[in-house]
């Protein structure tokens, strides 16, 4: 994020929050290096539409030529499952669903663990390495 | 004389494309690392191929499989008919890879490290060859694990953004913690089918479902 002031100095874990109308305009890559720039700074980065499958598929391509022994290890990402898979799928996007837009968490993999996960919540467990 | 020639080679041209659609379907077996994705290529590469050799080595070590490797012209027998499919074997897709986790495998850092750095690259060509190289895919999952894992929904969401068909395989049914409903509960959008391509339990159906999918 660039606007944002880093917390070099301090012990804490920055957290950014990213509405969906700040991705609305970016390029698939755009959006993969906003969320990849935020997580290898050690942030967790909370999106508040998530993405598309393509940009899902291309955030974890990115993510692999990224990966450095003793340096990042990856991504951990999580969002709510489609709920028995009958509102997502080819029928949803044919009737023009907005239901796989779901908040999409997203941080360094050594630093965050995701504790319980279920359709309504997410429960992660964040450290600071 | 040069006219002739482009005249000609554009009647080739076009009737290949003409014909395109009998071009071989291209099957993609994706899932998580150790599901058994490369136990189930080698099955269907003895089955159904003459020399019957394997595509590629099994391992319980993650990522094992490195590369996407193909094995062109598997012709699968189905009630008096012939279904020709090249299989793709692809690396197991993750969003994350610590190289010290082959450590716990007795590797060497250098050896781990290696390993690593090719699994990243084998999971970047898998999604690759999902995006662009595929007409079809077998998912395949441990069903002694939880299949409800973000890299799991993902994938499936991939491959449905494709329109691409897909067979959800249930492997593992020999071992007694296996769990074929929890899949079936995970993805009911999708038939799921249970097998052991360790043991080969299982295999005609898949053979069937396999024919009747991408046939």
């Amino acid at each position: 994020m660039p606007e944002a002031k880093h917390p070099d100095d301090e012990d804490g874990v920055q957290i950014d929050l990213v509405s969906a109308e700040r991705l609305a305009d970016k390029a698939t890559m755009e959006k993969v290096r906003t969320i990849l720039d935020g997580v290898r700074e050690g942030n967790i980065v909370i999106l508040e539409e998530g993405l598309t499958p393509d940009e899902e598929s291309r955030l974890i391509e990115v993510t692999m030529t990224e990966i450095s022994p003793d340096e990042f290890n990856g991504i951990e990402i999580e969002t709510y499952p489609q709920s028995g898979g009958d509102d997502g799928g080819f029928l949803g996007r044919l009737m023009g669903s907005d239901s796989d837009k779901k908040l999409t968490v997203i941080g360094p993999a050594n630093q965050i663990e995701t504790l319980h996960k279920d359709e309504t919540l997410i429960s992660a467990l964040v450290s600071r390495e | 004389m040069g006219l002739l020639t482009n005249l000609r080679d554009s009647i080739s041209r076009a009737a290949a494309t003409l014909f395109s659609e009998d071009e071989q379907k291209r099957i993609g077996i994706y899932g998580p690392p150790n599901a058994g994705k490369t136990t189930l290529a080698n099955r269907i590469a003895r089955d159904w191929t003459e020399h019957g050799d394997a595509i590629g080595p099994e391992s319980h070590i993650p990522h094992e499989t490195r590369r996407a490797r193909r094995k062109e012209n598997v012709e699968i027998e189905r009630d008096g008919k012939t279904v020709s499919i090249d299989i793709v074997d692809t690396p197991g897709v993750t969003t994350k890879v610590d190289y010290t986790e082959f450590l716990e495998h007795d590797m060497e850092e250098d050896d781990a490290v290696r390993r690593s750095r090719e699994a990243t690259e084998g999971v970047a060509e898998a999604m690759h060859w999902l995006r662009e190289d595929v007409d079809g895919v077998i998912y395949v999952l441990d069903s002694t694990t939880d299949p409800f894992t973000q890299v799991n929904t993902m994938l499936i969401g991939i491959i449905e953004s494709q329109d691409l068909p897909v067979l959800i395989l249930a492997n593992k049914i020999d071992k007694e913690e296996s769990s074929v409903q929890r899949i079936r509960n995970a993805f009911p959008q999708h038939e799921t089918i249970p097998l052991s391509a360790l043991e080969g339990d299982n295999m005609d159906e898949v053979y069937d479902k396999i024919a009747e999918y991408f046939g």
